[in-house]
């Protein structure tokens, strides 16, 4: 090895480590590799096997044949699954609106709570988290169920005669759903809420507002990422969701959620399941961008 | 030379211990591990408990609730599983494709305990692949006491008082075949008119169903919410356990009929433990342990022999009720559910059009 050609490596070696030190990009890069990484590994990588699985074609057996098909999709156009995608649309919305009605007044009550009690009331929120969700959906089940704590407690109180009958219907499962997103609603809208400042809310007073304009012109527009980050967090899981509905809402109804699950559990029609997941993907996607352009609002609302 | 005479004896010491360590029983079994792959709720603990303590295998059971989530999880390539449970139509997919590994029957010799009536079935002549774990039925069940009349058909289900009172099977295949069974079909049809009446009919019945439950439907018949329904034999008799007015009939048009299997599929990593706990499985003090806490139909002769001997109460109640011991009149109507192929898609449309009515 000559001289030169060692000298040459030890400067490319040094440069190396140079371009790291004095490069903000590939500093930057670094940094986020390891997110990256998981993010390809767990995220890109499976979406890629989804969306080539979703054009394949099923077996006579339920195996997975390698042959191109589109009707994957096509079948998907059929009314029946508009129909499904609708009812879920509406249940999805409905437990966002009713998470909203219910959340604000609770996360505006946290925010304005002394700095000391806030922690605490927070950390309550966050409890239930501590035992597994279909532990609490069934002591949901023994609340509801006829004859149930609920129907005791009424017919205790003599407030009722008879059963409400509340379990295996809709409410049950608008209950189940809003009582499992609500914390996702609380957080975000605590967080929007918190940072508003008392001397706004001040000043908006001095100048002759009365507290129900102060909270319709200041409050509440201030409060809109919160809104949105909770909406976004709520209504998207809300979409997916078949284990309430099935528990709760005794299986009745089919959610576009039941649909991806029959395909890969018991239709075995892995392809069809896989189109399925992808279009809900693209049409939620659709959906949440399309609100939040409406809301006026763009990369912020994630913070 | 001192030394030499102390580590050697040690050597030996240490020898003697570990084989003393070993299995404590003659079987040669080099696995210290079993993963099996079954049914939720299906399996006693004490039993797994059981064969630890006679082998020194440790058991790892995963669970699944349908024959179609477990091939699904197999096809898609999860190995390592040891025993896995399906039922007679799966056993016969999986027996088309290769996905089963054949028995040494010398390594089996509880087989012989099992009742001849349940060996050489459609799904595996001669046994090849599997032994029998536990059959039953699938038919119509009611509490006496709720009903104001005496059902004797599917089609009774359909009266009106009986609005919102109903627990069916989640199951598309069982419930599907109950609506082709009362339209006077084949209950594997694949004709695509059958199916769609069989459709109109079950939309029909909607009103009257309370709820859908395949994990444990007797609980809502239990409590009361539920009336009569469409249920496991197992879901009937633990009903019955906690309420003697509970019936469970083959209906005039026919009922279902189901028999699980053990079976090691291709690739388990340690067959040798596989063989051991089929073998176990089919002793009939443990088989015993299985009708005690999960009252299906045991296919294990020498069971119920040993049952009727230590403990005849729970014997009689067996022999007594229809879910755990049916007549061959309520056999003589049941039928299986068969693989049909490519029609799987029709029936899982028609499910979830009616579903999402």
């Amino acid at each position: 090895m000559t001289t030169a050609q060692a000298t040459e490596k030890s400067v490319k070696k040094f440069s190396l480590l140079k371009v790291f030190r004095e490069s903000r990009v590939a500093q930057g890069l670094l940094l986020i590799s390891p997110a990256n990484i998981y993010l390809f590994l767990f995220m890109i990588l499976p979406l890629i096997l989804v969306t080539v699985l979703s054009f394949l074609s099923r077996g006579t057996y339920g195996d997975v044949v390698f042959q191109f098909n589109i009707t994957n999709y096509t079948r998907l156009f059929d009314p029946l699954y508009g129909k499904i995608f609708i009812y879920s649309l509406e249940v999805g919305l409905a437990t966002t609106v009713l998470s909203i009605l219910i959340g604000y007044p609770l996360a505006y009550y946290i925010a304005r709570a002394p700095a000391r009690q806030r922690s605490l009331l927070l950390f309550l929120i966050l409890v239930p988290f501590w035992t597994n969700f279909i532990i609490r959906i069934y002591a949901w089940i023994m609340i509801l169920r006829a004859g149930g704590l609920l129907d005791a407690f009424l017919e205790w109180a003599h407030i009722t005669q008879h059963s409400l009958n509340l379990l295996y219907s809709p409410t049950a499962v608008l209950i189940g759903m809003v009582y499992e997103f609500l914390p996702f609603m609380v957080l975000p809208l605590y967080t929007s809420l918190e940072k508003i400042e008392n001397s706004i809310l001040e000043a908006a007073a001095d100048l002759g507002a009365p507290p129900w304009r102060v909270f319709l012109r200041v409050t509440l527009p201030l409060s809109v990422p919160g809104m949105i980050a909770g909406t976004i967090l709520v209504f998207i899981p809300a979409m997916g969701m078949f284990v309430i509905p099935d528990l709760m809402g005794g299986a009745k109804t089919i959610l576009i959620g039941n649909v991806i699950r029959n395909q890969f559990l018991t239709a075995r029609d892995w392809p069809f399941g896989a189109a399925s997941s992808m279009i809900l993907m693209l049409l939620t996607m659709v959906f949440t961008l399309y609100y939040t352009r409406k809301a006026g609002f763009g990369e912020e609302l994630l913070v | 030379m001192k030394i030499y005479r102390l580590v050697s004896l040690l050597t030996l010491l240490m020898f003697l211990f570990l084989s003393a360590c070993g299995s404590p029983t003659s079987a040669k079994l080099t696995s210290k591990e079993l993963n099996l792959y079954a049914w939720s709720d299906y399996i006693p603990q004490q039993l797994l408990d059981d064969f630890t303590a006679k082998y020194g295998i440790k058991v790892n059971y995963d669970t699944y609730s349908s024959n179609e989530e477990m091939l699904a999880k197999l096809q898609a390539g999860a190995s390592g599983y040891d025993v896995t449970i399906p039922s007679d139509y799966t056993v016969d997919i999986m027996i088309k494709q290769g996905m089963l590994q054949p028995l040494d029957m010398s390594q089996i010799p509880n087989f012989a305990n099992v009742d001849k009536r349940f060996i050489n079935q459609y799904y595996d002549p001669g046994n090849k692949y599997t032994v029998p774990y536990q059959w039953g039925t699938t038919a119509l069940v009611y509490d006496k006491t709720k009903v104001p009349f005496e059902p004797k058909s599917w089609s009774d289900l359909w009266d009106p008082r009986f609005k919102g009172r109903l627990v069916v099977l989640d199951d598309e295949r069982e419930v599907t075949g109950m609506a082709l069974q009362t339209l006077g079909f084949d209950k594997n049809s694949t004709d695509p008119q059958q199916l769609d009446q069989a459709k109109q009919k079950l939309v029909a019945l909607k009103p009257n169903i309370l709820l859908f439950n395949s994990d444990d439907p007797e609980t809502s018949l239990i409590t009361g919410e539920a009336w009569a329904g469409l249920v496991y034999n197992g879901n009937a008799s633990l009903a019955y356990q906690q309420d003697p007015n509970i019936v469970y009939i083959c209906p005039t048009e026919g009922c279902g009929l189901w028999f699980d299997n053990l079976a090691i599929p291709k690739g388990a990593p340690h067959p040798d433990a596989a063989m051991a706990f089929l073998n176990f499985v089919l002793d009939a003090k443990e088989s015993v342990l299985i009708t005690k806490e999960f009252p299906y139909s045991n296919p294990n002769a020498a069971a119920l022999d040993y049952l009727k001997t230590s403990d005849p109460t729970t014997y009689d109640a067996y022999m007594a009720f229809a879910g755990t011991n049916p007549s061959a009149d309520f056999l003589a109507h049941a039928v299986g559910v068969k693989d049909v192929g490519d029609a799987t898609k029709l029936y899982d449309q028609l499910w979830t059009d009616f579903k999402g009515q």
